[in-house]
């Protein structure tokens, strides 16, 4: 894969990068799982084959459609309140999907701008950002998202600002020292040389240069949100507890592992598949968008 | 050096200037008083071996020396101007009008996120105050005066997509836009291969001379110096050696160091001739000559 972008690198831009993409397995496979759970999370009220909140005494822990004892219309089957696994699980992802690109966007937004001063202007800015960084990473993150969401209290904003408040300083870090690289590049002296100033310098001239990086930071934070707010969920800190998330649901099925082990072990695969398919996705856009930038 | 003093005063005039790399115990010095003027219209060699300070004078002229560097004492005169602490603010307003940058390595000097065209552009719009459309067409008429042919699908090219002589063709460009008085060009050949290089100076030769630009060439290459320089600064420990036409220096070189630096570069004239490297012994001695003045410097304070 690295061969054949290499190979591949003196393309044009547009045209070479789709081709790159396209060519590397991890980002096809990523991103085929990745659209599979955003269709199903945007359109959920489409194709959902129940309410995911309804429920129905009379068709308790019906199994999926595999075993003899399933119930037509039932997929996934039914937990132990009968509400349909198939729709939770669709709704569950609109839960993980929002909350991921959220907290991702916002993480990053903080931590990118943060990461830019530092490296660029250096200096007690620098010192102070770093330090506040590494004061910052020192701290167990499960812990304190649960701190946070406690004293925030709980709901999906909770959830994405925790998330957002503790994974900042991934971001920082990596554009703090991708800025540092840039910084040294000759045309950023170029661009003081032709009386460009420093702020549009670092937004307009490093800033679009350190974006093939964000796409994969980004991409990797996903991964990392989606499995938070599971956490989260799971300990009933995320929404509450009738609205369908992944977590919840495999908190509910742990009670019932016995008689009906499909309540926990079909979000787990959600969540599994999901958080791979992101990460596979952030490592095949590091090889892919790398060498377009770096050359 | 001419006998009546001219009629107008140097673009660049650099005073006594000395300069420094701040270290958790002690500064490391890396100019140690250098003085030189560049008269409107002349191209100054800047020559000397790496770790001499050439880029570095280059850098101080233009203000982009690196954070750490300091400068101790001296000064930077441009047309009579003291720019050696000029705030920000102003030395912005200077870049690109006043001075331009043509610098060494085509492959990094380029943003290679912006497509050839706004990077020309951009400048032309930020200092002449063109429009839109009125930059794009002085970014095309740029680019056919540094020999790029087709300009019109070179804009809109991405600086990967071009040679690395293409691109310091376009950085030329970019030099030259706003029709700046100074030039500094910090080894622009170097990177490239022989047959480019000699394009590539020659097209610096004939802009500069259209202009009437004066340009400080820092290079370490006396050939490149012999071809394009009215005068020459030999340098070497920060400090000046000599300084001349270009023509005294190459054809009767005042220190033993220029000799030695002329024996170790080859001569197109005389092919196959021995190259000698530096004299180690030449070498030391200028190097205990530049902690001499250190030390006496310091103790003057």
């Amino acid at each position: 894969m690295a061969e054949a972008a290499a190979v591949t690198g003196a393309a044009s831009p547009t045209g070479g990068t789709a081709r790159r993409l396209l060519a590397n397995p991890r980002v096809v496979l990523g991103g085929a799982v990745l659209v599979f759970f955003a269709l199903a999370a945007l359109f959920a009220p489409l194709i959902a084959p129940h309410d995911p909140v309804e429920q129905d005494l009379l068709l308790q822990y019906v199994p999926p459609a595999w075993s003899d004892k399933a119930e037509a219309g039932y997929l996934f089957g039914t937990d132990n309140l009968g509400r349909d696994i198939l729709s939770r699980l669709i709704y569950g992802a609109r839960v993980a999907l929002f909350v991921a690109v959220a907290a991702a966007a916002a993480a990053g937004l903080l931590g990118t701008a943060l990461g830019l001063l530092a490296g660029y202007l250096g200096g007690w800015v620098d010192t102070v950002i770093s330090r506040l960084v590494e004061i910052w990473m020192a701290f167990p993150a499960v812990l304190l998202s649960i701190v946070l969401v406690a004293v925030m209290g709980t709901g999906l904003h909770s959830v994405i600002i925790a998330i957002a408040v503790i994974d900042w300083t991934r971001f920082c870090r990596v554009v703090r020292a991708e800025t540092m690289a840039q910084k040294q590049q000759d045309y950023v002296a170029s661009a003081v040389t032709v009386g460009l100033g420093r702020m549009r310098i670092l937004w307009r001239e490093i800033l679009p240069n350190v974006l093939p990086l964000l796409i994969v930071l980004f991409t990797l934070e996903m991964g990392i949100a989606v499995i938070v707010e599971a956490i989260l969920s799971y300990v009933n800190l995320s929404l509450a507890s009738d609205f369908p998330t992944w977590g919840g649901m495999i908190s509910d099925g742990r009670k019932y592992v016995n008689q009906a082990p499909w309540l926990m072990i079909l979000p787990i695969l959600c969540v599994i598949a999901l958080v791979l398919a992101l990460n596979a996705l952030g490592d095949g856009l590091k090889d892919a968008l790398d060498p377009v930038m770096r050359r | 050096m001419t006998a009546t003093p001219p009629a107008v005063g140097p673009t660049l005039s650099v005073r006594d200037l000395h300069l420094a790399i701040a270290g958790r115990r002690r500064d490391t010095p890396i100019l140690r008083g250098v003085s030189l003027d560049i008269a409107p219209g002349e191209v100054h060699g800047l020559v000397g071996e790496s770790g001499a300070g050439k880029t570095m004078i280059g850098k101080a002229v233009l203000g982009i020396q690196p954070s750490r560097a300091r400068i101790a004492a001296g000064s930077v005169l441009f047309d009579g101007r003291d720019i050696t602490h000029l705030p920000e603010r102003e030395r912005r307003r200077l870049m690109g009008r006043g001075m331009g940058l043509i610098p060494q390595d085509p492959m990094t000097s380029l943003n290679p996120a912006h497509r050839i065209g706004a990077q020309i552009a951009d400048v032309l719009r930020l200092h002449l105050g063109l429009d839109r459309a009125a930059a794009g067409a002085r970014t095309l008429e740029l680019l056919n005066e540094v020999h790029i042919r087709a300009p019109e699908r070179v804009v809109r090219q991405y600086p990967h997509e071009l040679s690395g002589g293409m691109r310091q063709r376009v950085s030329i460009a970019i030099a030259f836009a706003c029709r700046p008085k100074l030039i500094v060009a910090d080894e622009p050949t170097t990177a490239l291969d022989v047959t480019v290089q000699r394009q590539v100076l020659a097209l610096i030769k004939r802009m500069q001379a259209q202009e009437d630009a004066s340009i400080l060439f820092v290079t370490h290459d006396l050939g490149v110096v012999a071809k394009i320089c009215d005068r020459v600064t030999v340098l070497h420990g920060g400090r000046v050696l000599e300084t001349g036409a270009t023509r005294r220096i190459v054809e009767a070189p005042g220190h033993d160091y220029t000799r030695a630096l002329i024996a170790a570069t080859p001569r197109h004239d005389r092919p196959g001739g021995l190259l000698r490297p530096v004299p180690e012994a030449l070498t030391a001695r200028l190097d205990a000559e530049a902690l001499a003045y250190d030390a006496a410097r310091g103790s003057h304070g």
